[in-house]
């Protein structure tokens, strides 16, 4: 096991680097911060004095190696718009993406299962039915449309929600939905195929043969090996949820880091582009090493490899 | 939705002694299953509109008229000569909606082609020789699917410029994962086939071994995969356009629609509606015509 997580952890680490790589030289490829920051008009001096106080002008690769050495002590730089530093600037907004993604996923969890279990141990009945066409629209409505037309029904016309801002919690219920959506139809899938796979398989025809009860078989026997793969795919789309709320946050103006990530976008603030990538991407990383950990300690057969 | 057919629902004329061929049973196959009908004939219909959208209206989806702005649609009261009624700068509605179909499908079919030729290149060549080709081709799946795609998109499109060509590249750089994935298992189960060892033992060259023996044997998997991966380009450009980084104004892009029509939401959420149903429907068939597809073309489907 400690072998598996080392490996794993190094897997892990070695993917951060090359993205942060990738990511580091597709913003450096973008032409020339300096004139970017001087402004379309600057005097070459100008320039230089940027170059002079930021390094711009130094190769790519040593940039890098700079950037890096700080971005591990912590330190992500400033700010070219606010001049404060990237962290503090990323860090209260962090919190309400982390809530709404947490939100979000229990959401998403505590409708998919359910359903899946319910839809698999009836197959073709109504619920059957209800769970597909949940999923077959879930997987087609662009989130971003689907917020909207939230906005419209119960902030505009029935005036129960507000439709924009992160001040209560009325203020998450309609992101939460949208996101929660987003994530479920794969979850409940899922679910649904794992059940099948389990409910027909021999020890629980042994358990159904010994007169257990109905419900018993399905949440002890079934329910507790259908759901070793749903953990680890929800942890992966907690991870791409993180993606999705950039969309989410900036429908709903929701402060959060997807917002922010819009904002510095549309303000050419390039170290904070850089920072927020840096950590989505960490985060989708982490989610995806504990899964393969969980799943390793959950199914021993795993381990290997 | 898998197909339930079952030779007893076949018509009893069927001659016994003559089998179908695989061709035909397939288009039987296809022919029963709804959700692939469905996705075909909306499939059918939005290609048809794209293409003939000079021919449905006699507006340009450019052609601004300030004093024709706002029409709602006919059935909210409008007149018929703008059916779909007209946007806050008095274009007709219909007529953006017709060729903004153009935009989504060739940002989707182009996206889909980039994409799918890295992914399933990288993904047959990992599937075929394993080893260390497959460690690299795993290592760079990591890598891009830890790269945030929404994220990704917005800033190359903020530096690069909002043109057709650089989101289109940028989504097909961006989507090949699944491709690879998809194709990298596909292709571990077909190189233990006899075929393909006969095929090297008659000293047939490598791209003869790829092209004639394993690439048809994987081509139904990456027609599937090719509409998912449409259907998420789409969705992704309208998202991006609506962020406004995507395709740029005037271009009548569905998601730009959706962007220009949200400051409006309050009175007139028509000018939402259209387009996101459009959207909606168009990324609903496409999905169905994929899931219909792989269940009839995978082996387990098969009576």
């Amino acid at each position: 096991m400690a072998v598996f997580i080392l490996k794993r952890l190094g897997l892990a680490l070695l993917v951060a680097l090359t993205v942060s790589f990738l990511s580091f030289s597709l913003l450096f490829m973008a032409g020339d911060p300096a004139v970017a920051i001087a402004g379309e008009n600057a005097s070459a001096e100008d320039i230089a004095l940027v170059n002079e106080r930021y390094g711009f002008d130094r190769p790519m690769i040593v940039q890098y190696g700079d950037w890096l050495g700080s971005a591990v002590t912590g330190d992500l730089g400033n700010s070219w718009y606010f001049d404060i530093p990237v962290t503090e600037l990323i860090a209260d907004r962090l919190t309400v993406t982390m809530k709404l993604g947490l939100f979000a996923i229990t959401l998403a969890l505590a409708v998919a299962i359910p359903l899946g279990v319910a839809a698999a141990a009836n197959p073709n009945s109504m619920i059957d039915r209800f769970a597909l066409f949940l999923s077959v629209v879930g997987q087609a409505i662009p989130s971003f449309w689907f917020g909207l037309i939230l906005i419209v029904i119960f902030s505009i016309k029935m005036r129960l929600l507000p439709a924009s801002g992160n001040e209560t919690w009325q203020h998450f219920v309609l992101p939460t939905i949208v996101l929660g959506y987003y994530a479920t139809p794969a979850i409940m899938r899922l679910t649904r195929a794992g059940m099948m796979e389990v409910l027909s398989s021999d020890y629980i025809r042994t358990a159904r043969a010994k007169g257990l009860r109905t419900r018993k078989v399905m949440f002890k026997h079934a329910l507790r090996n259908a759901i070793i793969p749903v953990v680890s795919l929800a942890a992966v789309q907690m991870g791409f949820m993180l993606g999705g709320s950039i969309v989410v946050e900036t429908v709903f103006a929701l402060h959060g880091a997807g917002y922010l990530a819009w904002e510095s976008i549309a303000r050419n603030d390039l170290p904070t582009m850089q920072a927020l990538i840096l950590i989505f991407s960490t985060f989708y990383i982490l989610f995806t090493f504990l899964a393969d950990v969980l799943n390793a300690w959950l199914d021993p057969r795993l381990r290997v490899g | 939705m898998t197909d339930t057919t079952t030779p007893a629902d076949l018509p009893v004329q069927a001659p016994r002694d003559k089998p179908l061929t695989p061709g035909q049973a397939m288009r039987r196959r296809a022919l029963r299953h709804k959700g692939l009908m469905f996705g075909a004939v909306v499939m059918l219909i939005v290609v048809g509109i794209a293409i003939f959208a000079p021919l449905l209206t006699q507006y340009d989806p450019y052609q601004q008229s300030l004093l024709a702005r706002m029409k709602p649609p006919v059935f909210l009261g409008g007149t018929s000569e703008h059916w779909l009624g007209t946007d806050g700068l008095g274009r007709d509605f219909w007529a953006r909606l017709a060729y903004g179909a153009r935009i989504s499908l060739m940002i989707g079919i182009m996206a889909a082609v980039i994409s799918g030729i890295i992914g399933s290149t990288l993904g047959i060549l990992a599937g075929y020789f394993g080893g260390r080709v497959d460690m690299v081709v795993t290592f760079l799946i990591n890598v891009r699917l830890a790269m945030p795609v929404v994220l990704v998109a917005l800033a190359v499109v903020a530096l690069f410029g909002g043109s057709l060509t650089v989101v289109v590249s940028v989504l097909g750089l961006l989507l090949w994962d699944r491709f690879a994935v998809v194709l990298r298992s596909a292709t571990m189960q077909v190189r233990k086939q006899e075929y393909v060892a006969a095929a090297e033992v008659l000293g047939a060259s490598l791209p003869r071994v790829l092209f004639k023996d394993v690439l048809p044997n994987v081509m139904n998997h990456l027609i599937v995969i090719f509409t998912l991966e449409m259907a998420h380009a789409i969705i992704l450009e309208a998202a991006l356009s609506f962020l406004g980084l995507g395709v740029q104004p005037p271009t009548p892009s569905w998601g730009l629609m959706i962007s220009e029509g949200k400051d409006m939401l309050l009175f007139e959420p028509w000018l939402i509606t259209i387009p996101g149903v459009a959207l909606f429907f168009l990324v609903l068939a496409i999905n169905m015509l994929g899931d219909g597809l792989r269940d009839v073309t995978a082996p387990e489907g098969r009576n």
